[in-house]
């Protein structure tokens, strides 16, 4: 499904990535760990096409995204659906109009949208918030719109940027599970995290970057030193100013 | 059909939620366009006054020697009638001429009265219908037996053209640099409104929207704004030239014995012209103002 053969990222002088292979196969669920400017984040831009690699080639689902010229990245992205830590809804729009808002873009008719933003809505379990705008719900609710929006054009693969690292111990474990339900369905999930006690229990595909290059790569747990992922939570975590605001408003209740 | 409205509601939405910074940028463009429209008023205006002007100068007299002949004056008459470019060849005996010269210098006509006998020449006058081959037929006209001395106006005119082209390409130079500031206008004010919404694009971006699908609202955004000033601008150039022309025409006329051109004539042509410009500056200070934050 994503095939990075002998990849080589350089910011600069600075190392992104540097000779990185690896595959992730279809109907993986694959942990993304590491210290902050590892090349996690090199790792995902170069799956979507953010950024262009210097070297080596990149296959998503049998295309090489490195020969994609720019006018072929959005339907790229059309089959990788993507969730971030700090969700990016729009916040001028209700939870139902988020999530049809990625069906609109791709020019969906109105009687699909209508067909399928309700279904994706119950499966994320917040169809009855449905005509609330982002800012009156909770980070947890917020998270499942924003993967609710992922899913709804039902990608193949589905890209999580720390989704968790704005959510309570508990919230972000029932975004794992909604993560896993999703991945039982077929789709691929590639997972940016440095939250190790879910890495561990969830037991699954584990890639450690560290200085642009794979350290390990198997199944199991989170592997690096508890103290080093605290620290990277505090440098890396910076909570977007909406979410702090909303929790501020909410007597920081998450 | 669809998606156009569907772009054409966000844009208009766009534009009345930045009504502050839409307002601004209508009204900058409209000051633009009027200088503009001033520009161009004074340009035809001239054009016009040049040509009419050059019509006053497109004759050559021939002057004949005193003892030439009628006839020598007619073989002339006759093949000037007969040569490229020119419009018409006739005798102008020197009776005639004096009486031009009485009816030209007006009240002061009484001082020709001392003259015992009249000093003009006989002369022929050829009408010229193409100005450019007016150098070859004086040269032309003067290699005929019985003729004194050819003259026609070619400096006044070359001097005339010459100006006139000096005028037009100045005009043409501050109109593009106008041109090219109001697209930095509508850029920056369009800027803004991305930049408001660049979190939004980012997300579109990410979800897949295509550059056109992002950028399509905010295009009309720019057009609209465009249009809207070029409307502005035409009805208002419209009325002050219309006002200017009832209040100095009669004066211009009378001084330069030239016409201005009538308001009613300029008008159609101002708003196509206008409205072209409007919605070309619009699109391009969108696009313009875009392109960053699409590249990648």
């Amino acid at each position: 499904m994503i095939v990075f053969k002998n990849v080589t990222k350089y910011y600069k002088s600075n190392v992104g990535l540097e000779k990185v292979s690896v595959r992730i196969n279809k109907g993986d669920f694959v942990f993304l760990v590491g210290p902050s400017g590892a090349g996690k984040s090199t790792f995902i831009k170069l799956i979507l096409k953010e950024i262009d690699a210097d070297s080596g080639s990149i296959l998503v689902r049998g295309n090489d995204v490195t020969q994609l010229s720019n006018r072929q990245v959005p339907k790229l992205r059309r089959n990788i659906g993507i969730v971030f830590q700090d969700f990016r809804l729009l916040p001028k729009k209700t939870v139902y109009e988020n999530v049809a808002f990625a069906m609109e873009i791709i020019h969906q008719p109105k009687k699909l949208i209508d067909k399928y933003v309700p279904q994706v809505l119950s499966m994320v379990g917040i169809s009855e918030k449905a005509d609330k705008y982002p800012d009156e719900l909770s980070a947890g609710e917020q998270q499942r719109v924003a993967i609710a929006r992922a899913i709804v054009n039902k990608p193949r693969i589905l890209i999580a940027d720390e989704p968790t690292g704005n959510l309570d111990p508990d919230t972000a474990w029932e975004i794992m599970q909604l993560l896993d339900q999703i991945n039982k369905r077929g789709t691929t999930i590639v997972m940016v995290t440095h939250a190790k006690d879910i890495v561990d229990k969830m037991g699954k595909r584990v890639i450690a970057i560290e200085k642009g290059r794979i350290v390990r790569d198997e199944f199991g747990a989170y592997g690096f030193e508890e103290a080093l992922a605290e620290v990277d939570m505090g440098s890396d975590t910076i909570m977007s100013r909406r979410t702090f605001r909303s929790r501020f408003m909410r007597g920081g209740r998450d | 059909m669809k998606r156009f409205l569907y772009t054409l509601k966000q844009s208009f939405l766009q534009v009345f939620r930045n009504r502050a910074m839409s307002l601004a940028s209508i009204f900058a463009i409209t000051a633009m366009l009027i200088i503009l429209s001033i520009f161009f008023i004074l340009v035809i205006n001239i054009n016009t006054a040049a040509q009419a002007i050059k019509n006053d100068y497109d004759s050559i007299e021939v002057f004949m020697e005193d003892e030439a002949t009628k006839a020598d004056a007619n073989k002339i008459i006759h093949e000037m009638d007969n040569r490229d470019g020119v419009a018409d060849a006739y005798y102008k005996t020197k009776e005639e001429a004096l009486a031009d010269f009485r009816a030209r210098w007006g009240e002061n006509a009484y001082l020709l009265d001392t003259l015992t006998e009249n000093p003009l020449p006989n002369s022929v006058v050829i009408m010229i219908s193409d100005l450019d081959e007016a150098e070859d037929i004086a040269k032309q006209a003067g290699s005929y037996d019985g003729v004194e001395d050819v003259k026609f106006y070619k400096d006044t005119v070359d001097k005339l053209l010459k100006a006139t082209k000096f005028i037009q390409i100045a005009a043409i130079v501050v109109m593009i640099f106008l041109i090219i500031v109001s697209v930095v206008v509508v850029s920056n004010t369009i800027k803004l409104t991305v930049l408001n919404r660049s979190n939004e694009i980012n997300i579109m971006k990410y979800i897949g929207a295509t550059n056109w699908f992002i950028r399509g609202p905010f295009l009309c955004e720019g057009i609209i704004i465009g249009v809207i000033a070029a409307a502005i601008s035409v009805g208002l150039s419209a009325l002050m030239y219309g006002e200017l022309v009832k209040a100095i025409g009669e004066q211009i006329f009378s001084i330069l014995s030239v016409p201005m051109v009538p308001v009613g004539f300029l008008v159609l042509n101002f708003a196509l012209i206008f409205l072209a410009l409007g919605v070309s500056i619009g699109a391009c200070g969108s696009i313009v103002s875009m392109r960053k934050f699409l590249d990648k």
